[in-house]
């Protein structure tokens, strides 16, 4: 078995989360085609990727809900195929949908996790009142559960899973439906936890979320990693700014778009009437950009030079953009009325 | 097993046995669904409305037909036995709707992510429902003595009935604790259930004897264990030679349990 190697290293060496050749097949469809990464303890870990990237089927397996088809995973250094019940005592888990009791009030299913997962007695009750403050929950939290909000269920349920105060914390796509103001407190909160220790993984669909949060980002695409490193490494691989042009009208997007892969050797993106340039240098770009569709009359109507989002790192490494959101304004100049 | 314990283990290992585990957790989960009933009522209302109904109407329509045949039993004493009994068995898809709904909520996907016992979910909720039986029997009690039910062999002998009753209610649950798991939404588990029990609870004896159904049907009813349950009920409630009913009534149970508890709890252990 795996023994020899986690006793042989140091624990401060050893991932909190390992994950090795992991592989998931439903039937026909391959879920998970051999995804490997390592999580340092205390540390965010963001998984990112669409819908169908195989985000919540990799929390599945390292929180012992289903069985790898192939590969292992094992949560610090304990493997969850082998050893599922020592594993289930070290993590806490969020996931994709809200899963508390909606006939119990907030306070009944904080205290039935602490039951269900060993807290003495004595220190249920505490720790409800705890979670149920820190989560903004207290003054509802005699009242059923089914006459929340969805935010409110939602943050119910990261609050579930720290009952039993988990060193590994699993949060898949915690963010999803909660208005601002409760996604920026759950991200203090998150840093807050791995201030004190915690490792987190968390699944997300917005990059900013992954790049606000995460040491370490990992690209899911189609079950496989295409990219593991940090943010900062992942925007610089791709350059760190992206041109864009707004043409006005799709036909002059389109005539720009050839225009400029002919004489610039760029491949710019089209997205009806905006152009998309990543560019390791923006601004000299700009002048080439600006040159060439001055000569044939095209000029932008809008144009900015921005910071490359790794919403763009996405686009990149898969050929596809995570959503369909439109592009963040940033930093658009006005351009000349032409 | 020789794996080395992880270095870091910063949660107390439980210190109640693995053997503790099960009815520890068990008791947790069906405290939990017995919430839940008493902040919903109309589920148990639904529950007894129905019975009552069924009381009512066989009482007073069959009864003249049906008292004929019965040898000096009055039928509403022979009536009775078979409603509890038909309660229960009813009441089981009620176990089969918990589940899936808990299956639909996500909840049994956290739950299978704690460190509990694996069965604790399964019968946390047939225990529950044992719970919800024993107050539908007591009420269906009542209402039995309120159309001239009486108790006739004593006490202890009634009482014993009424376990019986809900031995057989418990067993029934296993089974629909399995029906709710390969299924996964309440509506389908109500809408399997019903062709699935009509014929169990309409061809028994449960409100009337068999003995006027066609021969192959009664072949079917003289054997299953509605049939059997009843009987032994009826036996030990009206009193009469109690001969091998009761204990094939207990081993009915004890086989439908053998067989559906471990089928729920592999089929929860992969429900995705
Ligand atoms: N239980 C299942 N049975 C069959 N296919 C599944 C099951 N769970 C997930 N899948 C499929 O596996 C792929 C990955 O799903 P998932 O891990 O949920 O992705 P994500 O969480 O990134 O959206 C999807 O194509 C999904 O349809
Ligand atoms: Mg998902």
């Amino acid at each position: 078995m795996t023994a020899e190697s986690a006793t042989t290293q140091p624990a401060a060496a050893r991932p909190a989360i390992r994950v090795e050749g992991l592989g998931k097949r439903f039937k026909d469809l391959v879920a998970l085609d051999g995804v490997d990464f390592a999580v340092p303890p205390g540390t965010v870990f963001g998984l990112l990727g669409p819908n169908g990237a195989g985000k919540t089927t990799t929390i599945r397996i390292l929180t012992t809900i289903v069985r790898p088809s192939a590969g292992r995973a094992e949560v610090l250094g304990t493997d969850v195929v082998a050893r599922p019940a020592a594993v289930r005592r070290l993590i806490g888990l969020a996931g994709q949908y809200a899963a508390v009791d909606p006939n119990l009030t907030a306070r009944e299913n904080l205290r039935l996790i602490g039951r269900l997962t060993q807290l003495p007695r004595h220190r249920r009750d505490p720790r409800a009142a705890d979670l149920l403050a820190r989560f903004d929950l207290a003054a509802a939290a005699d009242r059923p559960v089914r006459t929340y909000s969805g935010g409110m269920r939602r943050r119910l349920d990261v609050a579930a899973a720290l009952v039993p105060e988990p060193p590994v914390l699993f949060l898949d796509e915690p963010t999803t439906g909660l208005d601002p103001q409760s996604r920026t407190a759950l991200w203090e909160l998150i840093r807050e936890l791995v201030a004190e220790g915690t490792t987190v993984l968390l699944t997300t669909q917005y990059l900013e979320e992954a790049d606000r949060l995460a040491q370490r980002v990992a690209v899911l695409a189609e079950g496989r990693v295409v990219a593991d490193d940090t943010p900062h490494n992942l925007k610089a691989r791709l350059g760190t700014t992206v041109l864009e042009l707004g043409m006005g009208e799709d036909p002059r997007a389109a005539r720009a778009a050839a225009l400029l892969t002919d004489r610039l050797r760029q491949r710019p993106e089209r997205d009806g009437a905006l152009l998309r340039l990543p560019s390791p240098d923006g601004s000299l770009l700009l002048m080439d950009v600006l040159h060439a569709l001055e000569a044939e009359r095209l000029t932008p109507r809008t144009i900015a030079v921005r910071e490359s989002s790794l919403d763009d790192v996405y686009l990149a490494l898969t050929g596809h953009r995570t959503d369909d959101r439109a592009p963040d304004p940033g930093t658009t100049l006005e351009g000349p009325p032409s | 097993m020789t794996t080395a314990t992880p270095l870091e283990q910063p949660r107390e290992q439980p210190t109640v046995d693995r053997l503790l585990a099960p009815v520890r957790d068990g008791l947790a989960v069906a405290g939990r669904n017995l919430i839940a009933l008493r902040r919903v009522p109309r589920l148990l209302i639904f529950s007894t409305v129905q019975p009552i109904v069924f009381v009512l109407m066989f009482r007073y329509v069959f009864g003249g037909v049906v008292g004929a045949a019965l040898h000096g039993v009055s039928y509403v004493d022979y009536l009775m036995p078979g409603v509890f009994v038909q309660v229960v068995v009813f009441g089981a898809v009620n176990t089969a709707i918990g589940l899936a709904g808990d299956l639909q909520t996500g909840l049994m996907e956290r739950f299978r992510s704690l460190p509990m016992a694996r069965s604790a979910v399964l019968s946390g909720r047939t225990t529950a429902d044992l719970a919800r039986n024993v107050f539908v029997v007591a009420l269906m009690t009542g209402v039995g003595f309120l159309v001239g039910f009486r108790i006739h062999n004593g006490v202890p002998a009634f009482l014993a009935g009424g376990l019986l009753v809900l031995a057989f209610g418990f067993a029934m649950s296993w089974v629909f604790a399995v029906v709710g798991l390969a299924v996964g939404d309440p509506e389908t588990a109500t809408a399997a259930a019903f062709p699935v029990l009509a014929p169990l609870v309409f061809a028994s004896s449960a409100f009337v004897p068999t003995a006027t159904m066609p021969g192959w049907l009664q072949v079917f009813a003289d054997h299953q264990p509605v049939t059997i349950t009843a009987g032994a009920v009826r036996t030990l409630m009206i009193g009469g030679p109690l001969g091998t009913q009761v204990w094939q009534a207990l081993a009915w149970d004890a086989g439908i349990v053998a067989v559906f508890a471990p089928l729920g709890v592999w089929l929860y252990r992969r429900a995705v």
